[in-house]
């Protein structure tokens, strides 16, 4: 497992893209927030938090068809499924992969964003804690919708079509907390349902995608 | 003792029956060349065999793990170099030494080389390299000698000797005459029959 | 006997045609009675003319949240037992209720604007449909994307377990997010005392018939398909002969 989470991280470097894409999209969406909606403080601040989960969501959507479409097309997923690793753990892993690709840095570049869109200091950690619970989740239901497109033609459509309903309460829930935290409230609750969420979808949602992939590769 | 046993196995594509009633026996030792015209379902049967798909009926007995299985996409990926790639599987199947497999493949000479600067030859070579890495005692093998040279096809079937003298046996389905000690299963006569009156698994039979 | 027989696309065919203009005839009679009954209330003394809306609303959100939890069902047989008609039954009731989700919605707007002011609040009711709708279209997309039969029932089944768990959970975050306006529950079984018996016996009736008509129009659909499918089949056999 630890070899197939180091192949695909490697993958992720070499071929480029990897680590940058989603932090630039992410960088891109924040700054033309501003120029649809005004510059001014009172415009800005009450939809940060909501435009840096979208911001987040949408760049996490874009990498996901490459979770598994280019281990499909060259063969490499028939041979992971022969192999003696459980189709589960790769699910798993290859999910990790892509959190630590796309999730980790956009969690980074977070609170840099945050001061583009004029979100208070205070809210600074209540937004680093919700994305660091909240998109293992998303990568993890992206990896489930990944594993039900492979194969498929215009799966990428199709992928964003299933996947996004999927991400609706990992997104209130985000959202909730940080507004919470920006007007000083009790960022416990949505915080507790967020990780209740996200620990949920780690516990079931391999073996969800495992069951599709298999039926993918027959 | 048998590595593998199939029974009565019929397997399906696309809802539709290909072969049915094919039946054999593979112990420590032997290879059995599958043969048959195109689309008669040598790929199919090979996959089903390798656990990628369920058999519409029929059972296959082996033990646990024990395919290596090969078809014709190598699993490679362009960005790593030969030596990366066949380590990566080496530790996926808890393979250990790669130099004996580089060296049994001719592929020593290329071993830093990204694999996306290979030919199509030297893909294959460093495809059927992960066999020997695999350390599986069954190999399924689909079309194995696909744009290899005549010396390439030469010593991978030295490779499949040695694996067979190994107490390995061996699944393949190939047109070409490999040279090897093996017996011969033409599918033709499996073929499945289109007033079968069988009970069908498949989707569409279901409704016919 | 057992229930599962019905499972058997002949036995399926041959009780499906025989129920099905008794089922037909049903629908049609509970609805247009309830309907016209409905329509012949007296006026609520609060919200007029409007209320008589009613009649449409809540018949048809009722079997938008019903016909998913027959989808799951279904898919649970055909993943459990391998049935193929109760696949194919689950394929054809995707596209009513995603029907039966607007219609919610449309008459929701249409009853929202005299009340509340506004065609679309973001109510959580209201928003727990639109996620519905959403949950439903991408069933619906998965179906018509996956060529083989079997893989596409399969991975339906798991994506409607799948949406099943995050519909429920994103109903439940949606009132986390938004307390509503939407009155409660207009029929529940514990307060069954909130609407007088003028509403309550016309709109049992074209709840009756909304459900009838959901079984007629499942029926019919889930025929087709199984045609649809033994074509397919005579097809495949032809070709290879």
């Amino acid at each position: 497992m630890i070899a197939l989470l180091r192949r695909d991280l490697r993958l992720a470097v070499r071929a480029g893209g990897g680590f940058g894409l989603g932090v630039a999209f992410f960088l891109i969406l924040c700054a033309l927030v501003p120029f649809g909606v005004g510059p001014d403080t009172s415009a800005l601040q009450p939809i940060a938090a909501g435009i840096l989960w979208l911001g987040a969501l949408l760049a996490c959507l874009l990498s996901l068809d490459r979770i598994f479409a280019l281990d499909h097309e060259d063969g490499s997923l028939d041979l992971l499924a022969t192999s003696p690793l459980p189709l589960e753990g790769a699910v798993a892993v290859k999910a990790l992969a892509h959190w630590i690709t796309t999730g980790l840095p956009l969690i980074v570049a977070a609170p840099l964003f945050g001061i583009l869109l004029h979100l208070p200091a205070a809210a600074i950690p209540a937004l680093l804690m919700s994305l660091l619970l909240g998109t293992p989740a998303l990568s993890m239901l992206g990896a489930f919708g990944a594993a039900v497109t492979v194969g498929l033609r215009r799966g990428g459509l199709l992928l964003s079509l299933l996947v996004l309903p999927l991400y609706i309460p990992t997104l209130i829930f985000g959202t909730e907390m940080i507004r919470r935290g920006q007007d000083g409230g009790d960022t416990m609750p949505p915080l507790l349902f967020l990780a209740g969420i996200t620990a949920g979808t780690l516990a079931v949602i391999p073996f969800a995608a495992a069951a599709a992939l298999r039926v993918n590769l027959r | 003792m048998s590595l593998l046993s199939v029974h009565d196995l019929a397997v399906a594509r696309g809802g539709l029956r290909t072969v049915e009633g094919v039946s054999f026996t593979l112990a420590p030792g032997q290879a059995l060349i599958l043969r048959g015209p195109n689309g008669i379902g040598k790929t199919t049967l090979l996959r089903t065999v390798a656990g990628l798909q369920p058999p519409v009926m029929g059972r296959i007995e082996m033990p646990d793990d024990a395919v290596a299985y090969a078809a014709h996409a190598d699993g490679l990926k362009g960005a790593l170099s030969v030596t990366e790639n066949l380590v990566f599987w080496a530790e996926v199947f808890g393979g250990g030494d790669i130099s004996a497999a580089l060296a049994a493949m001719d592929l020593t000479a290329l071993a830093d080389r990204p694999a996306a600067a290979l030919s199509a030859g030297q893909k294959r070579r460093l495809g059927l390299a992960r066999l020997l890495v695999a350390r599986r005692p069954l190999w399924v093998l689909d079309e194995p000698t696909v744009s290899l040279d005549a010396a390439s096809v030469a010593r991978f079937a030295d490779t499949v000797r040695g694996h067979l003298a190994g107490g390995g046996a061996a699944l393949i389905a190939t047109h070409i005459d490999l040279g090897l000690e093996a017996r011969v299963l033409d599918l033709t006569p499996f073929r499945a029959r289109t007033d079968s009156t069988a009970r069908p698994a498949g989707f569409n039979e279901a409704f016919a | 006997m057992s229930i599962w027989e019905y499972a058997n696309p002949v036995k399926f065919m041959r009780t499906s045609g025989a129920v099905l203009p008794w089922t037909v005839a049903g629908a049609a009679v509970c609805t247009v009675t309830g309907l016209v009954w409905g329509f012949l209330t007296p006026e609520d003394y609060r919200q007029g003319s409007t209320v008589k809306i009613v009649f449409l609303h809540v018949p048809a959100a009722m079997m938008a949240i019903n016909i998913w939890v027959m989808m799951l069902v279904a898919s649970l047989i055909w993943l459990i037992r391998r049935h193929h008609v109760s696949a194919l039954a689950a394929k054809a009731a995707a596209p009513i209720g995603a029907v039966m989700t607007v219609i919610g919605l449309i008459t929701g707007a249409v009853w929202g604007q005299p009340m509340w002011g506004t065609w679309w609040e973001w109510d959580p009711r209201l928003t727990s449909f639109l996620i519905l709708l959403l949950f439903y279209i991408g069933y619906i997309a998965l179906w018509s994307a996956v060529e083989d039969p079997d893989s596409a029932a399969d991975l339906t089944g798991v994506l409607c377990l799948v949406g099943s768990v995050f519909a429920l959970l994103s109903r439940y975050a949606v009132f986390f997010w938004n307390q509503g306006l939407h009155q409660g529950a207009s029929l529940s079984v514990q307060s069954g005392e909130r609407m007088s018996a003028v509403y309550r016996y016309p709109l049992y009736l074209t709840m009756l018939g909304f459900g009838l008509m959901f079984l007629s129009l499942m029926l019919v659909r889930t025929r087709t398909e199984i045609r649809r499918r033994r074509l397919a089949a005579l097809q495949a056999r032809e070709m290879r002969a």
